[in-house]
């Protein structure tokens, strides 16, 4: 007997050590045709030699949450930058230069994101894109800023990811400016006169946007008659968000918070007869995908967000059907704010004329000058610029969900 | 009038955790120990209902009964792979701390099969909600099924222990495994009966908590497990009558100091409400007073 149970538990820590050993395989996911370290090394020291740079390529490192609570989102920025790297190096790369491409987890987790961060830099990081979460983002900035390394974060929304480094820019809008644009939105269309806001006070992307939000809503021709939030320990029941909502009167309920409890909450406010309009930013892009979701109760709501999967644009309908083709799943916004990353240090890259050769500090010194200077048109928006501090300049694109599916708003 | 929806509102969240507190407590009472995987087992039992019901479309029954034999099965097993080998070791907490490992087990194990997108669960209750009051208080289908389950199960319970053979070998077992198994009791096999059933209402418990809040991820059950742990402790753990009172009372405090304070602050306010209920009845508000004999 007790031999049979040292075999079990043999068994089933040989199965855990497989189960882990496949999800590891899947993160680090080097594109194909990289050349390996050691020519690259070569390269280097062998001075004076021109074709030093034809064995050379440019390392991207991405982080982001493969696993967890906010894998959705990192998975679709690993597929997302993946992509954009294929379709690169099948292209013939950067100047002519390959990318070579390393995913890291961080399970949305501080710490973690460090670590792997570290992880990234020894294996020869040059530029990152990430951290995919505000959080991370702003752990990992911290230390990218101390090394000098350019980063770009896809979806990193918080304005402390980019304020005090000088090396990160944002693909995303900041957290002020989506609730500043969402006031302005509610006020100039007159979309609706008292307005409750539900948000999370444990998050920082949710809490960023609702005072920008309450600020602006100062100058607006709209009154706020209700503001309550929920925390992550305690974010099932809505009941008395939504019955102070219903008794104050609110007609629109402004929701800056992620889908997971958006869909929650529109549940519970069809089961109790409240029906007002809602309306949210870009965390609320991924309701419909919600599996098995009853896309009725969506019906009507409004929502702030870069990029729709459905949008009939010749590159979006592009990207959709390549990332539905290499990863059998309809990309999210994430997915497209990744892609978009990958181009923009490409055409960074060439406005600059940088060489993978030069030092992560010089390199990160080229690429800020030339963002300055260049303008992207990117699947999250046209002509894309930046200012000093890294945030992005582009219009938002107000969306409301018709028949279950995402249609702008013109 | 809005004073009455929140009060019914926090019967409806306290049904909720009152049901899974039936089962922490029930395993407490009778193996000694807690089983912090409890809320996991809720998650898999929901999680077995989706794809029954939602995805394969088989009949809602056949999906309960699915998922009961799936959780009991599961309830068995950990029991004999995890807890069992510890339970002749010296400490108790080794047993403690393989559970809280069972849980994440069980939560990365979900989070690589079903993935982490959240689905949305459709309810398996058709009971339609009462309204009263010209549609200003609304009670759900969900919150009725739910109390009612409660009652079934608690009364179930209650015979269960008092009346049957197999139950009197739990109380035993729980009043001293030695002495138990001297008596020719198998405590062993009334320890694995005891998280049989512990799992099985983990799974009846699965199913009302994703009707009643319908957002099924791997870690649903984590959160609201913890909540019905303080509830069960709230109202005297291992007492069967004193789960259901505790989370009821849970549930009703957490909504009105959400309501009437912050709803911030709600999580605070339940676990200094449980400091008070601690500090002047140590056992809670339905526990046994145990006197050390000298």
């Amino acid at each position: 007997m007790k031999k049979f149970k040292k075999g079990m538990s043999l068994v089933l820590v040989a199965a855990m050590i497989m189960l882990v050993g496949c999800s590891s395989s899947t993160n680090t996911n080097t594109s194909d045709n990289s050349s390996s370290n050691e020519s690259a090394e070569a390269g280097t020291s062998e001075a004076g030699e021109t074709s030093a740079s034809n064995g050379s390529v440019f390392k991207i490192g991405a982080i982001g949450p493969s696993t967890g609570g906010a894998a959705v989102y990192g998975l679709a920025v690993q597929n997302g930058a993946d992509l954009a790297i294929k379709e690169i190096n099948a292209a013939g790369g950067i100047n002519g230069t390959l990318i070579e491409y390393n995913f890291q987890d961080d399970e949305c987790d501080n710490e973690k994101s460090i670590n792997a961060y570290n992880t990234l830099k020894d294996w020869g990081m040059q530029m990152l894109v990430g951290s995919t979460t505000s959080g991370c983002c702003i752990a990992v900035a911290a230390e990218s800023a101390n090394d000098n390394l350019f980063q770009i974060t896809p979806s990193g929304s918080s304005v402390d990811c980019i304020n005090s480094n000088d090396n990160v820019y944002q693909v995303c809008f900041t957290d002020p400016n989506q609730g500043v644009g969402a006031a302005q939105y509610i006020g100039e269309h007159a979309v609706a006169q008292k307005v409750a806001v539900i948000y999370d006070s444990s998050d920082v992307y949710s809490s960023g946007i609702y005072e920008k939000f309450v600020q602006e809503a100062a100058n607006q021709p709209f009154e706020i008659v209700s503001a309550e939030a929920f925390t992550a320990d305690n974010k099932t029941d809505f009941s008395v968000q939504l019955q102070k909502a219903k008794d104050t009167g609110a007609e629109l309920v402004f929701l800056p918070i992620y889908y997971t409890e958006a869909s929650l909450i529109l549940t519970q406010a069809a089961a109790m007869d409240y029906a007002p309009k809602f309306f949210g930013c870009d965390g609320l892009d991924g309701i419909l995908n919600v599996e098995n979701f009853d896309t009725a109760l969506a019906e009507g709501v409004m929502l702030l967000t870069p990029f729709a999967a459905d949008a009939e644009d010749d590159a979006t309908k592009a990207f959709v059907s390549a990332y539905e083709a290499a990863y059998g799943d309809t990309p999210n916004q994430f997915a497209a704010d990744a892609y978009d990353a990958v181009y923009i240090l490409k055409a960074a890259i060439e406005k600059s004329g940088a060489t993978p050769e030069e030092s992560v500090s010089d390199l990160c010194e080229k690429l800020k000058g030339a963002m300055a200077e260049i303008t992207v048109d990117g699947l999250t928006g046209e002509a894309m610029s930046w200012d000093a501090d890294g945030a992005v300049n582009k219009a938002p694109k107000a969306m409301e969900i018709v028949n279950g599916n995402y249609s702008l708003i013109q | 009038m809005s004073f009455i929806s929140y009060l019914i509102n926090g019967i409806s969240l306290g049904s909720v955790y009152a049901i899974i507190a039936l089962g922490y407590t029930m395993v407490y009472g009778i193996a000694k120990m807690l089983n912090f995987a409890h809320g996991d087992v809720i998650m898999v039992g929901g999680f077995t209902v989706f794809f029954a019901v939602s995805m394969q479309g088989l009949p809602t029954a056949v999906g309960i009964l699915l998922s009961v034999v799936l959780c009991t099965l599961l309830g068995i097993t950990i029991e004999y792979i995890a807890y069992r080998p510890l339970r002749q070791a010296a400490s108790s907490l080794a047993v403690l701390i393989t559970a809280i490992g069972v849980s994440y087990f069980l939560q990365n194990m979900a989070l690589l099969i079903f993935g982490a997108n959240t689905k949305a669960f459709t309810s398996v209750v058709t009971l339609p909600a009462i309204k009263l009051a010209e549609g200003q208080i609304i009670i759900s289908g969900e919150t009725i099924v739910t109390i009612i389950s409660c009652i079934i199960i608690m009364t179930g319970l209650t015979l269960f222990i008092n009346k049957t053979k197999a139950g009197q070998a739990m109380l035993a077992v729980s009043e001293d495994k030695g002495a138990a198994q001297l008596m020719g009791i198998n405590v062993n096999g009334t320890i694995s009966l005891t998280f049989a059933i512990g799992s099985a209402l983990a799974a009846i418990a699965g199913m009302l908590l994703c009707s009643a809040y319908p957002s099924l991820t791997p870690y649903t059950g984590s959160m609201p497990g913890i909540k019905a742990f303080v509830a069960a402790v709230f109202g005297g753990i291992g007492s069967i009558p004193g789960a259901l009172i505790g989370g009821v009372i849970l549930g009703i405090i957490e909504i009105l100091s959400k309501a009437y304070i912050s709803s911030q602050l709600a999580d605070a306010i339940v676990f200094m409400v449980l400091i008070i209920v601690l500090l002047v009845k140590p056992t809670g508000i339905l526990g046994k007073k145990i006197q050390e004999k000298v």
